[in-house]
């Protein structure tokens, strides 16, 4: 048995918990990060890269949009590019009523300072000539981006490494308990740590953490499918996202094509599997040809998903435990994760070491799920009919 | 030092040993006019031809297949009309457009 | 009457395919190619004026009994060729066919999806005009043609010897058949060889009659790497006694063996266990190819053994499809079909130790060798990868890292060299470097092949 004392551990490297060891540890406070497998592994490792400010929840924008800043300057932050580039995101409308959808969400995001540029039929085909026929109308946000997920947890765990965050892999938390007023964190592998904080990053597992003291979420698994084609002659610069959520596709400057749909299918965080059915990549392909024709040809050359946890109401749980100060939780980012992963381990560390943050994220409280949570209309398409709450996150 | 007599006595890579007969094809490889016979592999055609299959999509070093078997996909090769095919399982058909390069494919399109 | 499902043409796939009609079922049999007979046994088309029995020399016999045994079959079976499976899930074949997309559902399936073969990376192996040594045997019953004007057989396998004299009897110039493992290692296993003395004596003749035909044969040589700008131009090889030598040719037949073709069989939920022998991943089968409720994997693609212990292994599993539908078996027939599987595999297990995988190459190869050819990863890549802080230690996250096996072929040719580049990095036992998991495609298929079939 190996006993550790340090100021926080944090629970799970994927994408939020190796961002908060980063910013904890740029700020003078030692950490301990603790990862079941190996970092950046699950759907932190395995999203679609998208880094869209444009369609956000209302209250999630000032969040969103400090993490952009962060994304901005990741270079010089962490070391590494990780293939950030600003390549702007289209949203497209198939109809007037999706385009009102997009004019709402216009509003919203013109609101907190986005700049969106509304793009009439004619305009859409001139600008993007290999869109299909068949679109109504778009919005476009130049401010969007997109990154490459397998490279960025690992990257920015490197980097907080450097700066002398521990960082241990293969090691699941088995207990985190309260001792005194920190805590005592064991694990599979002997290894017991004591600190003052602890952090709940552990994605799709983090229940049990948040339940060992008294609260929870009703979180559930699902997995996003997601399916790249063979490497074309480069053309598609930004993100196209059809608002319907049928589809959503970049193509990267190797030349493949990147795509992804509703429904996303149930994930088994058990097995630590998420499948992808072929119905879904023969649903994804149609949906992919509906909007961008001159793909048809394009032969698709892979699949994978990852787990992902999430909540009815379609919005994480970030911020510290109702029941036990000290203890802060960040997960169930339902889909989501990725642009705003910067942004949380910010905040998570404002919390911890100002106790206080100037980043509004009330909206995310655990306590919201001690009332009946509005569902989001989300929830009825962009699932497969068994995955909501019912298949439960572990 | 390679013997280059014995390299330019054919004009391709492959050697033709036993003949084929059937109904004679027409394609054209990067705007060449070739002949096939049918039964022939797109691939067969283009390496009887020559000795490049595609360009790799990254750096652009050319590839004559490998696996001739329809496992190692590295013979995809373009149509010219942004379709490309997997030169050793596709048959050769009369009037194929066949381009080796993927910038004459783009150019094309 | 249940639905049962054979995905694969040769020898495996035709041999089930009788036993199956012979009690009286109709099975769906599924070839990729557009001709049965596997890659071993493949018949070339009727346009092709090729000698197949000259071809085939000791096997003829074989070939002809199998493509017959088709012919009384086809009519009895329901015959889907040039038919893809791209994926499995929940009991249902997913295919591709004139680029259309289908479903096929099975209550039982066996899979008989054959092999290819292994490869080690080597400087200089993406040139135009090196082939493997399995497709140049292809092309030649195929198409007619030869890979080259003056080739190198390179490598270590048993079927090096076999393809050099094809090559040869086909009027081939042939610069060398160069053998990379030492004669020693061909001497230590002799005792699984023996298993099958009739094929040991044949390989023995095909080494002996390309010596007689004044054709270099060099035992032990290590290959440095293959030359050339555009393409081929010669090899270099270190040879038993240490010189470096270059041999000059216009094309290269390289290959290390065979490995099966195991994406379907994970697709359908078979499990795999690292076997030492082969040093690769194989599927988990009983003794008649069990490998899940209602899974039977026989041939190449279960267990490397040949075509002869592919067409027993192809028996035996539909035998055990039989009496797990509760149709007793003979039992006497079963154990002669075990016995005869266990030997082939057995002497298989003797040529992989004559034949060795090169390992030392793995670990001696430049880092600017290119490991992924889709994706053009090198060596040096996957190396730094995993000796960087933090670095992955798993071939999956390696991928995920570097692109190795990301690109079209899913891994098929680089996933065992990749194990071992891994591996060596990081001095961790193989085993522990995993192997490349597949998803569905196991080929690429096009967009458009989706338009037709609505949801």
């Amino acid at each position: 048995m190996t006993t550790k004392t340090t100021r926080v551990v944090v629970v799970g490297g994927g994408l939020i918990g190796t961002w908060t060891a980063f910013f904890l540890v740029k700020r003078g406070w030692d950490v301990v990060l603790i990862e079941k497998g190996v970092v950046g592994a699950q759907s932190s490792g395995v999203n679609f890269g998208n880094l869209r400010l444009q369609g956000r929840h209302p209250g999630q924008y000032p969040l969103s949009l400090r993490s952009q800043a962060i994304w901005e300057e990741i270079e010089g932050l962490i070391g590494d590019r990780c293939e950030f580039e600003r390549t702007g995101h289209l949203y497209v409308a198939m109809n007037e009523a999706e385009q009102e959808k997009l004019e709402q969400h216009a509003r919203v995001a013109e609101g907190h300072g986005l700049a969106i540029e509304r793009i009439g039929r004619d305009e859409l085909r001139r600008r993007w000539p290999w869109l299909g026929e068949g679109l109504q109308a778009a919005t476009y946000s130049a401010r969007d981006a997109t990154a490459n997920p397998r490279l960025v947890s690992l990257a920015v765990a490197r980097a907080a490494q450097r700066l002398g965050a521990e960082i241990v892999e293969h090691t699941r938390v088995t207990e985190v308990r309260r001792n005194g007023v920190g805590f005592t964190v064991e694990t599979d592998t002997g290894l017991v740590v004591d600190c003052n904080a602890v952090v709940n990053s552990a994605g799709a597992w983090a229940l049990a953490i948040a339940e060992a003291f008294g609260e929870t979420a009703p979180m559930f698994a699902a997995g996003p499918p997601q399916f790249v084609t063979e490497p074309i002659p480069y053309q598609v610069v930004p993100s196209v996202q059809a608002v319907d959520g049928s589809v959503i596709f970049r193509q990267i400057p190797r030349g493949n094509v990147i795509f992804a749909g509703y429904p996303r299918t149930a994930a088994d965080p058990v097995l630590n599997r998420a499948p992808v059915p072929p119905n879904k990549t023969l649903s994804g392909m149609r949906n992919l040809v509906r909007i961008a024709p001159f793909l048809r040809s394009a032969q698709v050359i892979r699949v994978w998903s990852g787990i992902e946890g999430y909540l009815p109401d379609m919005l994480p749980v970030i911020g510290e435990s109702e029941t036990t100060p000290g203890l802060f939780h960040a997960f169930g980012f339902c889909g989501h994760g990725f642009q705003v992963g910067p942004g949380v381990g910010a905040v998570l560390a404002d919390l911890i070491v100002d106790g206080r943050t100037d980043t509004p994220i009330a909206p995310f409280s655990i306590s919201r799920f001690r009332n009946a949570v509005q569902v989001s209309d989300k929830l009825a398409h962009e699932f497969d009919a068994p995955a909501a709450p019912g298949g439960r996150a572990g | 030092m390679p013997d280059e007599t014995k390299q330019t006595a054919h004009k391709g890579q492959f050697v033709r040993v036993v003949p084929r007969h059937g109904t004679k094809l027409r394609l054209t490889i990067d705007g060449a006019a070739v002949e096939a016979v049918e039964g022939d592999s797109l691939l067969a055609v283009l390496l009887l031809n020559g000795r490049v299959v595609r360009h790799l999509e990254f750096g652009g070093e050319p590839r004559a297949g490998f696996c001739l078997m329809g496992a190692c996909q590295d013979c995809w090769v373009s149509l010219g009309n942004s379709e490309r095919v997997r030169a050793c399982t596709t048959l050769a058909a009369d009037g194929m457009v066949l381009w080796t390069n993927p910038r004459k494919d783009n150019v094309d399109a | 009457m249940p639905d049962v499902v054979i995905v694969g043409g040769g020898p495996a796939g035709i041999r089930a395919a009788s036993i199956l009609v012979e009690a009286g079922l109709r099975p769906v049999l599924v070839n990729e190619a557009r001709e049965v007979g596997g890659q071993g046994y493949r018949k070339p088309a009727r346009s092709l004026a090729l000698d197949i029995n000259a071809l085939m020399g000791s096997e003829a016999g074989k070939y002809q009994r199998l493509h017959s045994l088709f012919a009384s079959l086809r009519e009895r079976i329901d015959y889907r060729p040039g038919t893809l499976v791209w994926g499995i899930h929940e009991k249902t074949l997913h295919t591709l066919s004139d680029d259309v997309a289908g479903t096929i559902p099975y209550d039982a399936l066996i899979l008989a999806t054959g092999a290819t073969d292994r490869i080690m990376p080597l400087p200089g192996w993406t040139l135009p005009g090196v082939f493997t040594l399995g497709g140049a045997q292809v092309i030649l019953k195929d198409q007619g043609c030869l890979i080259g004007s003056r080739i190198v057989f390179l490598g270590s396998s048993p079927l090096l010897f076999l393809a050099a004299l094809q090559y040869r009897r086909s009027g081939a110039s042939i610069a060398a058949v160069v053998d990379t493992t030492p004669f020693s290692a061909k001497r230590a296993a002799i005792r699984d060889l023996a298993a099958s003395p009739r094929t040991l004596a044949r390989g023995v003749m095909y080494r002996t009659a390309l010596h007689m035909a004044g054709i270099p044969v060099l035992d032990g040589a290590t290959p440095l790497g293959i030359d050339g700008k555009d393409h081929v131009e010669g090899v270099r090889v270190k040879d038993s006694r240490g010189r470096e030598r270059l041999i000059s040719c216009d094309a290269v037949a390289y290959g290390h063996g065979l490995k099966p073709e195991t994406q379907l069989a994970e697709l359908a939920g078979a499990r795999f266990r690292f076997d030492p022998d082969f040093r690769l991943w194989l599927p988990e089968t009983d003794l008649d190819g069990r490998a899940g409720a209602d899974l039977y994997l026989a041939g190449d693609g279960a267990a490397i053994g040949g075509a002869d212990a592919a067409e027993a292994s192809g028996a035996l599993a539909a035998h055990a499809l039989l009496a797990d539908m509760g149709r007793p078996q003979s039992e006497t027939e079963l154990v002669r079909l075990r016995r005869q599987v266990e030997r082939l595999r057995r002497f298989q297990k003797g040529l992989a130790q004559a034949f060795a995988w090169p390992i030392a190459q793995a670990a001696a190869l430049p880092d600017e060798t290119i490991a992924c050819r889709c994706e053009a990863v090198t060596v040096g890549e996957i190396r730094a990868a995993v000796q960087a802080p933090l670095g992955p230690r798993e071939v999956n996250r390696v991928k995920a890292i570097t692109r190795c096996g990301m690109g079209r072929c899913q891994g098929r040719f680089c996933g065992p060299a990749l194990q071992e580049i891994v591996a060596g990095a990081c001095e961790a036992p193989i085993a522990e470097a995993g192997r490349l998991r597949i998803q569905a495609p196991v080929k690429p298929i096009p967009l458009h092949a989706a338009l037709e079939l609505e949801p």
